[in-house]
């Protein structure tokens, strides 16, 4: 794999020929068939779900979804979710319970939309919910970082038995811009803020977060849709492999104890100060 | 003569204007309580008595964890949990361990949270103090641990977890560690949740970000105080979206209670009664021994 800085990996990830969900779903599924709607308020353009077969077996597909023009991007909000986007995501997980299927999130946000609407339709509350009811699922669920993981709004789809990252992906708690603004007040400083925040693939593996990286076509996912597709399809191979073979308590017990054991502190009362 | 006339105004206008100045700079720092939601000034004296209240709108400004503490929980009941916690520093972010360092000399905080269990009114409870003088209490490993920690101890001891909630959100100088402790939290608090036990969340100023998106909207009952700050993303961040002014009350717990994410809105002197009550409508009334 290429040892490129987390900058140039942005770039990448921003190419304008970067492959999307829509690209990726008819390559990795047959038989998609889109579900739409929360039930409560309305159906969320950024959060695209439904039912589809993965070599013979039905699962249950979540897709941040990205436009590759204006047009998609109009219809998606750039990628961003409302909340009645994160509450369609629960609605279908729930569902898949139900019926034993596999969850497969794949994640490409860079974050959860942030307006007026948003937060009077309780933007917080809906990541919130999904964050619990995610981890208590029980049924397996993997999500993949397929671009930008971008903070609250990325991690509303990885509670996960396993999350994997294609290899440019990049996963951060606030976006590089966002943290150059609040940090330096100067959002221009973006790539510099993004080669400090360690937050490229091989760096969350490092950092106990990223489970598996999924090589991209050579040069980046652009290159090859299909090549990089394949690769995911390998591994949503083995992932599901791996998890369905698991008794569904222990299943649980374990995505419990993958988040519960993040986190770097000391108890030593010597190291009080 | 007319002149004459505007510059004996003009003079004393800037007389008063030097005067008000004086008047200003002669007072000491902290003998005054600004609103920052009502803008009015009061005297320190007068705000403080009410604790920590604006007399003229009610807002209900930031307590630190002592103080919290002190009208919340019966008198030498506080049994503190994992005191001696630190943090690390996950991402080497530059800086971070002198910034923390400073930090605890200057509030005698470890880090931003406070975690024990007390009695309210002779009730057992486990409770969680979040203290925004500590980084604005943003969530990184300690905050996520010592709250992971307190709901399993009330999983195990069968007890009721109420909690405080006052936060910048997720700390953004500990990386992807501090946005998957928002996961930790919420999976403690399902945990505790399936084991049929009660939690309580009481949203103070400012409840925002990372922990608004985590376990403070998680509450079985949820309350505010009056006039806090309640939201998901920052203010500034939202204007800048749509390029236009938001109104005063936009994320006020006023706006969460219009909008359905709050159960209700308790002044500070009537908290501690309320909790009571919440906690013996659920069957807690007493000690519980702790395992």
């Amino acid at each position: 794999m290429s040892e490129l800085t987390a900058s140039q990996r942005l770039d990448i990830i921003r190419h304008k020929g970067r492959p999307t969900v829509n690209d990726y779903i008819p390559m990795l599924f047959d038989r998609f068939m889109e579900m739409h709607g929360d039930r409560l308020f309305g159906d969320d353009g950024a959060i695209m779900g439904g039912i589809a077969y993965f070599k013979g077996t039905p699962v249950t597909v979540i897709a941040q979804v990205k436009g590759r023009d204006l047009a998609e991007n109009q219809k998606c909000n750039f990628g961003m979710p409302h909340p009645e986007g994160y509450r369609k995501a629960l609605r279908l997980a729930k569902q898949a319970e139900k019926f034993h299927r596999p969850v497969i999130c794949l994640v490409d946000t860079a974050g959860a939309f942030c307006g007026v609407d948003a937060e009077k339709r309780g933007q917080g509350e809906a990541i919130a919910k999904n964050l619990m009811e995610f981890m208590t699922l029980r049924t397996p669920i993997i999500s993949i970082v397929l671009g930008e993981g971008g903070s609250g709004g990325a991690l509303a789809l990885a509670v996960c038995d396993e999350l994997a990252m294609l290899e440019n992906a990049l996963y951060s708690v606030i976006s590089p811009r966002g943290f150059a603004s609040i940090l330096w007040k100067d959002a221009a400083r973006e790539r510099e803020a993004c080669d400090l925040m360690k937050i490229t693939a091989s760096d969350l593996y490092d950092l106990g977060v990223c489970d598996y990286i999924i090589p991209e076509a050579p040069g980046g996912a652009h290159n090859s849709p299909e090549q990089t597709a394949n690769n995911i399809s390998s591994y949503i191979s083995k992932a599901l492999e791996r998890k369905l073979k698991k008794g569904l308590d222990e299943l649980v017990n374990e995505r419990y104890n993958k988040f519960r054991i993040v986190g770097e502190f000391n108890e030593d009362p010597r190291s009080d100060k | 003569m007319l002149e004459d006339l505007f510059s004996m105004v003009k003079v004393r206008f800037n007389a008063d204007q030097t005067e008000d100045n004086r008047k200003k700079t002669d007072i000491p720092k902290g003998l005054l309580f600004k609103c920052p939601r009502c803008r009015n000034v009061t005297l320190a004296d007068e705000f403080n008595k009410r604790g920590k209240v604006c007399p003229n709108c009610n807002y209900h400004s930031r307590l630190s964890a002592k103080e919290r503490l002190d009208i919340t929980v019966d008198r030498g009941t506080f049994r503190e949990f994992d005191k001696n916690m630190i943090s690390k520093n996950p991402i080497d972010f530059p800086d971070y361990e002198q910034k923390q360092i400073a930090l605890r000399e200057k509030t005698g905080l470890k880090d931003a949270v406070v975690t024990g269990r007390a009695k309210i009114y002779g009730k057992d409870t486990v409770i969680i103090v979040m203290d925004s003088n500590f980084m604005m209490a943003s969530m990184g490993s300690v905050v996520g641990e010592k709250i992971t920690r307190a709901f399993e101890y009330a999983t195990r001891n069968k007890l009721p977890v109420i909690a405080f909630t006052a936060s910048g959100g997720a700390r953004m100088q500990e990386g992807i560690v501090s946005l998957m402790q928002m996961a930790k939290t919420s999976g403690a608090v399902a945990r505790h949740s399936e084991a049929g036990q009660l939690y309580i969340s009481v949203m103070t100023d400012p409840t925002t970000g990372g922990v608004t998106a985590s376990f403070a909207s998680l509450g079985d009952i949820i309350i505010a105080e009056p006039k806090v700050l309640i939201g998901f993303a920052g203010r500034r961040v939202i204007e800048g979206t749509i390029k236009q002014k938001l109104p005063d009350d936009f994320q006020s717990a006023e706006f969460m209670l219009q909008n359905g994410f709050v159960d209700m809105i308790v002044d500070r002197v009537r908290m501690k009664r309320v909790l009571s009550h919440i906690l013996r409508m659920h069957n807690y009334t007493g000690e519980v021994q702790s395992k």
